[in-house]
Parts: structure tokens; C-alpha cells; sequence
């Protein structure tokens, strides 16, 4: 049964387009009548797929969109009561203001009286009085955003979804216009879906954050939950500046990362891997005997209102933020207080992918040979007969068609090459996403069979780099399903 | 020797000159004077009481004007297909109305002509209707390629807001995407329109024995009448500049307000 407080739930969408890209996928979200809600990611994450089912634009491919309990997700998009703000506005040249903000009245067959009335009454709310006659190239483009907002409310939709609005216009007009939406949204009590990349708008604006990557929802909060209590590496490093350390716990409270041992405040198992996220305004600059960890200062940079002061300790990069400022070359000590670390389990990492039996029983991966591997240790009780084909204990011959044999390498035993021509390179992917993860960083690899591989290397590569990997079949685990 | 951006528009005004400036000073001069070489304004009252070419004129304009309206009837919804669907093999199909310019032009309406003798037995029957077909088969890219480029850089985003604000996927069409197409249709029209009023070749060659406004022109120079030939082709001049002022009228009229013509 709906829930009568959520104006728009929904559940488990997914979409996959026809080249069999998940842009969105197992998607859940309930929304509250008059909530601020936002979409919050990076570009290609599946945000604004997930708004244009919301609109009607896109077709989830699964899951239900219900809208007060009903399900529209087959609807139309003239026949749901929402209505859009888009992100490049969409005004119509060939008509005048008025006419574009009376469209949609028009469409209803509003009687004349009152669409003058309303389209008066919503220019004076978005501080347009009299442009009227004016047509749409006169107007900058923060004057064409009113309007594209006007045109959107003078429906009074019972969801608003604004597309980026602000991503064209100049940082102080931005500024501005966050105040401006978001005293539109409590004066008008209309429930907002904001799509952006900026982080510290959604912080600014929202009752509710939705970080989303790759399709996926990585967490939903308030913005002070997503900015204090992130729950995985993804979120830490999307909000704000963070310094995000692969570790191990070493008793009750107790964690050993970056080199130091610490005290925390998440009670997790001992032994247990983990990830730890420190703010750069929570580590503490401190006499060297003082810290929990040291190092040498290697960059200050005055920010306005703080240092930003980068220390190397051991092999570790440590990101300070600072009122007080330090030497480059100074050894200081680190201080961070058990609050201002957060531990998150560390997620598996292990690569594991499906490698194929060819017709002669040796193993291959993408078409390719791997060489050295022995397919009788890998299953049990099999043997080669003497025309060199696989039989098993009974001394049948193994048909190829009905074994599976998955293959599984950490992230660390991989190597990224540019030279993808090399004889070595098993795939070739694309980088999608990466975290520096203190002593190394971690990459999403997109690669062409569509699988995602996550690979650490110390080096820095760049988003949408074109990379071959080498994945050494000494390091590969294999494992057999019948 | 300074050498500035005017001196590279020395060779195209030399051409204008030959090729454009004189020409017409001609035709003037021929079109008002007599074979005597004085001033006269018979050759025009003599153009629009004739009724052989007042008829010829009417009939051009008639093949004219079917021939644009057929080519925009088939035209506007094959680009309009074209660009808004996410066919993956556009290039293809575009590539299949635009490949028999390549094939030479006489070759082309001969092979119109057989196909059409076969359906019809004796293309005598229908000389009208023939001329329409032949010019439409000629002219229909000129028709196609303006309209789809113009729908093709449509925003998209455009018919969603449309769609958005309640409008059906009929009047998102009219009341956004056909407003929106019309500086395409305008150019489609001016690139069918006038060379349809005198290309007689396909006429010719389809045994439409009628005049239209070239062969009129044509008819007259091979007599040797350069007076009344020259006047014909300054008349058809006339009409042509009031289309263009018109048409360029309209396409300025749509940017301001979108006027929606059609």
C-alpha cells in the first residue's frame, strides 16, 4: 500500500538501452510531498535518465513509477501533472514570453482571462514584470531560465524536476539563483526534483540528497548525513575534499591505516579490511612527537579562508585543511580525533569474470589464448586422454558448451598499458571512474566486453583514458560451475 | 604593392562584370528597343496582350506551382522522418534519394520516359501530368535536403517541453516543429519553385509539346527575335526577384515571430 505522505514513489526502475548500457539500474526512491529532492553525480551516472522517466521522456525498462499511489510509468508525459525545467531552458524562439509561459494553459483550454492573470501573476514571481512582449533572443540567460521556470510553475505541477538549470549560467548569477529556487520551493510548497553534478549546490539546496553513480544509488540522506557520514569510498570523495586510506582494524575501536594506528568511533570487527575517510579539515597539525602519524610538508597553497597543506608520511599523501599555515620541508605530526574518521567496510574488490573453454580444451579470455594455465588442476578429476582432449574421471570427453570456468585477480594484480597493442593486453577499457586512495588509486575500467574491471595503480591515469590490461594468469584464482 | 582583403575580390568582380553585369545590360537594352534600335515599350505591352504568352505564363506557373506542392508533399515527411527517427542507416536513405542527381539528368528522365510508356502506352495522353512527374522526379532532393537540415538541428528538447506542458504529439508537431521547419520549407520551395517555371527539357523529352517560360524564351532567340526573347526573360526576372523579396520576407517574418506559413 502507497504511503498518502509520498507523493512519488519508485520502485525498482531500471532502464537499459538497446546497446545493453545500464544507465539506471534497481532504483528506489520515495518522495515526500514538498521535499527538495536531489540527484546528485557525476556526469553519465544515470541522473538525468532517471528524471526523464520521471517526466515521461524515457520508458524505464522494469520497476513502477507510482505518483500518489497510482502507477504512470506507461503515461505519457502530457498526461502526468509534472512538468520540467530544462537544462539548455528549451524556450520557444518562435514565440514571444507570454506565449511560451501560456503554452501549457493553452493546452488545457484555460479560458483568456484567467491565463492572463496567471501568467501575470507567475512573471511578478519570478521578477519578470512587464517582458510579456518580449521576445526570447532579448533575454540573457539567466532572464531565459526565469521564464523556462515560469512557464514550468504557471501549471502548478505537483512535481517540479529541473534539469541542471543552473549549469550555463555564471557563478555569481548561480549563487543567486540556488537562493531564489529554493525560497520558490518553501513559498510554493510544489515538491522539486533537482538533477545536478555540483555537490555543493545539492548541499546547499536539498531536504534530500540521492548520490548516484554509474547507474547505481550510492547513498540517500540529508546533506549533512552524505557530507559527515559517508557510506562508501564513492560518496567520500564526491562530497567535499576527502583522504580516503585502505585499512585493517586492529581491536575494538582500533584502526591501523596510512600508516598510524588510530582511534575511532564505528565499532567494527577486528581483522577486518576496511576503508577510512578522514576530512582534510579534521586532521589537526600538531608537533611531530604529537601525531598519530608524520611526515613532511611537500605543498602549501592559501585558499581564502584556509591552507590547503599537503603532507607526505611514508608513502601516504595526506590532504590538510588549515587556518594556520607551515613551511614546505617542516616534519609535522597529524592529530586526527576518533569523530573525524569514519570507517566503512571495505567493499570486495576481487575481479571475477567468466573465461571460456575452446574447442581444443585450452582456456581463453576475450578470443585470447592464456598460456600456462592447466585446465586438469583446475577441474577436479580431469585428465588429458591421448589425443590431447579433456575427459573427465569417467574418461568422457568434457563438451566446452558445459563448463563454466570463472577466473578471479585482485584490483592490485592488474596492469593498465597505453600500449594496447600489446601481446600481453588481454582487454582494452575505457577509465570511468577513479579514487585516490592515498598510496595508490583505485579505477572503474568500462572495458569492451562490458564488463567493469577495478584496477589499482599508483600512477595517475585520466577519466576516459584508453588503457589494455594485463591480467597475469599467475595471479588469476579459477573456479569451475557445471 | 599593399596587398589587402579587396584586392582578393578583384577576380570575382571581374567576373560579376562579364558574366553577370553585362549580360543584363543587354538584356535591358534589347527588351526595350526595336530592330531599329530605338526605345520602345511594345516588346512588354506586347508580352502581356498576346495570349499565347500570357497562356504560356499561366501554364508555367501552373507546372510550377503542382510540381512544388507534390515535391513538398512527398518531401516534408520523408526529412521529417528522416531526422527525427533514430534509424541508424539515415545516411543510406538519404543516399537513396540523392544518388540519381549523380546519374546524368537526360539519362534519368529517358528512363522516366520508358517506365512511364509503360504504364500509360502513349505518354500523348497526359502531358500535364507527366511533366509533373518528371519534374518532381528531378527536383525532389532540392526539396528534401533544406527541409531536413532544418529539422535536423531542431532542439529536441524543444517538442519535449511541448510534450511536458501537455501538449499531444499532433500539436507539439504543429504548433512547434512545423513553425520551426519553415526557413527550410521556404528554401525548399525557392529551389523548386523557379527552375520548375522553365526547365522545358523535361518537358521536351517527355513529348509535352506546350511551352512553358524557357522554351518560350528559347522558341523566340532561335527566330532571331532577340527583342521580344529579351523581354520574356526580363519578365520571368521579375516575377522571380518578387518571389525572392517575398520568400525572404517570410523567412525574417519567422525568425521574429515564427508566422506559422504554409
Amino acid at each position: 500500500m502507497a504511503n498518502s505522505e509520498n507523493i512519488i514513489e519508485l520502485k525498482h526502475i531500471s532502464r537499459t538501452f538497446d546497446d545493453g548500457f545500464a544507465a539506471v539500474s534497481d532504483f528506489n526512491l520515495e518522495v515526500k510531498r514538498g521535499e527538495f529532492v536531489t540527484f546528485l553525480g557525476p556526469s553519465g551516472c544515470g541522473k538525468t535518465t532517471t528524471l526523464r522517466m520521471i517526466a515521461g521522456f524515457d520508458m524505464p525498462t522494469e520497476g513502477d513509477i507510482l505518483l500518489n499511489g497510482k502507477d504512470i510509468s506507461k503515461l505519457p508525459p502530457n498526461e502526468r501533472p509534472i512538468n520540467t525545467v530544462f537544462q539548455r531552458y528549451a524556450l520557444f524562439p518562435h514565440m514571444n514570453i507570454f506565449d511560451n509561459i501560456a503554452f501549457g494553459l493553452r493546452q488545457k483550454k484555460t479560458p483568456k482571462d484567467e491565463i492572463r492573470k496567471k501568467v501575470k501573476k507567475v512573471l511578478e514571481l519570478v521578477d519578470l514584470e512587464g517582458f510579456e512582449k518580449r521576445s526570447v533572443s532579448t533575454l540573457s540567460g539567466g532572464q531565459q531560465q526565469r521564464v523556462a521556470i515560469a512557464r514550468a510553475l504557471v501549471n502548478e505541477p505537483e512535481i517540479l524536476l529541473l534539469d541542471e538549470p543552473l549549469g550555463a549560467l555564471d557563478l555569481k548569477m548561480r549563487k543567486e539563483m540556488q537562493l531564489e529556487l529554493k525560497a520558490m520551493h518553501d513559498e510554493l510548497g510544489i515538491t522539486f526534483i533537482y538533477v545536478t553534478h555540483d555537490q555543493e549546490e545539492a548541499l546547499t539546496m536539498s531536504d534530500k540528497i540521492v548520490v548516484m553513480s554509474e547507474g547505481k544509488i550510492q547513498q540517500i540522506g540529508t546533506p549533512e548525513d552524505i557530507y559527515n557520514e559517508p557510506q562508501n569510498a564513492f560518496v567520500a570523495d564526491f562530497i567535499g575534499e576527502s583522504n580516503i586510506f585502505n585499512g585493517i582494524m586492529t581491536g575494538k575501536m582500533q584502526a591501523r591505516f596510512a600508516g598510524g594506528h588510530f582511534t575511532c568511533v564505528d565499532d567494527v570487527a577486528e581483522g577486518t579490511q576496511i576503508t577510512a575517510v578522514v576530512r582534510p579539515e579534521d586532521i589537526e597539525i600538531v608537533a611531530p612527537s604529537e601525531g598519530q602519524i608524520r611526515g613532511k610538508v611537500i605543498s602549501v597553497i592559501f585558499k581564502g579562508i584556509h591552507y590547503e597543506i599537503t603532507v607526505a608520511s611514508g608513502r601516504y599523501e595526506v590532504v590538510i585543511q588549515s587556518t594556520k599555515s607551515a613551511k614546505v620541508g617542516d616534519l609535522v605530526g597529524m592529530k586526527v580525533e576518533p569523530d573525524g574518521i569514519h570507517i566503512m567496510i571495505a567493499e570486495d574488490h576481487t575481479n571475477v569474470f567468466e573465461v571460456d573453454m575452446n574447442k581444443n580444451h585450452r582456456l581463453e579470455f576475450n578470443g585470447k589464448r592464456l598460456h600456462n594455465t592447466s585446465l586438469t588442476q583446475i577441474i577436479p578429476g580431469s585428465r588429458r586422454n591421448e589425443n590431447g582432449e579433456l575427459v573427465d574421471g569417467h574418461g568422457e570427453v568434457i563438451d566446452p558448451e558445459k563448463i563454466h570456468v570463472t577466473a578471479a585477480i585482485e584490483p592490485q594484480d592488474i596492469r593498465m598499458t597505453d600500449d594496447i597493442d600489446d601481446e600481453n593486453v588481454l582487454v582494452e577499457g575505457t577509465i570511468s571512474n577513479l579514487i585516490y586512495k592515498g598510496d595508490h588509486y583505485s579505477y572503474v575500467l568500462n572495458t569492451d566486453l562490458g564488463q567493469d574491471f577495478i584496477v589499482d595503480d599508483e600512477y595517475l591515469w585520466n577519466m576516459d583514458d584508453r588503457v589494455g590490461l594485463i591480467l597475469p594468469v599467475e595471479k588469476m584464482r579459477f573456479s569451475v560451475k557445471k | 604593392m599593399k596587398f589587402s582583403r579587396k584586392t582578393l575580390g578583384i577576380p570575382y568582380i571581374i567576373f560579376l562584370l562579364i558574366f553577370v553585369v553585362a549580360p543584363l545590360i543587354v538584356l535591358f537594352y534589347y527588351a526595350f528597343t526595336n530592330g531599329q534600335g530605338q526605345f520602345t515599350l511594345k516588346n512588354l505591352t506586347g508580352f502581356f496582350t498576346d495570349p499565347n504568352t500570357v497562356g504560356t505564363l499561366v501554364y508555367s506557373l501552373a507546372i510550377a506551382l503542382v510540381t512544388t506542392v507534390v515535391c513538398l508533399l512527398i518531401a516534408y515527411p520523408v526529412a521529417y522522418i528522416l531526422a527525427t527517427s533514430g534509424l541508424k542507416q539515415k545516411g543510406v536513405i538519404i543516399m537513396i534519394f540523392v544518388l540519381p542527381m549523380w546519374i546524368n539528368f537526360s539519362l534519368r528522365i529517358t528512363a522516366l520516359k520508358e517506365i512511364l510508356t509503360v504504364i500509360e502506352g502513349n505518354l500523348a495522353f497526359y502531358p500535364f501530368l507527366n511533366s509533373v512527374i518528371g519534374m518532381t522526379y528531378d527536383f525532389l532532393p532540392f526539396m528534401i535536403l533544406p527541409i531536413y537540415n532544418t529539422i535536423v538541428k531542431l532542439d529536441g528538447s524543444l517538442t519535449e517541453a511541448a510534450r511536458d506542458l501537455g501538449a499531444n504529439e499532433r500539436s507539439a508537431f504543429f504548433k512547434i516543429t512545423l513553425p520551426l521547419s519553415v526557413p527550410g520549407i521556404v528554401s525548399g520551395i525557392s529551389m523548386v519553385f523557379l527552375p520548375a517555371m522553365t526547365n522545358y527539357v523535361v518537358l521536351d523529352m517527355l513529348y509535352n509539346s506546350t511551352y512553358i517560360m524557357g522554351s518560350l524564351i528559347g522558341s523566340y532567340f532561335s527566330a532571331y527575335n532577340w527583342h521580344g526573347g529579351s523581354m520574356i526573360a526580363l519578365v520571368l526576372l521579375a516575377i522571380i526577384c518578387v518571389f525572392t523579396l517575398m520568400t525572404n520576407g517570410l523567412e525574417k517574418e519567422d525568425a521574429r515571430t515564427g508566422g506559422a506559413l504554409l
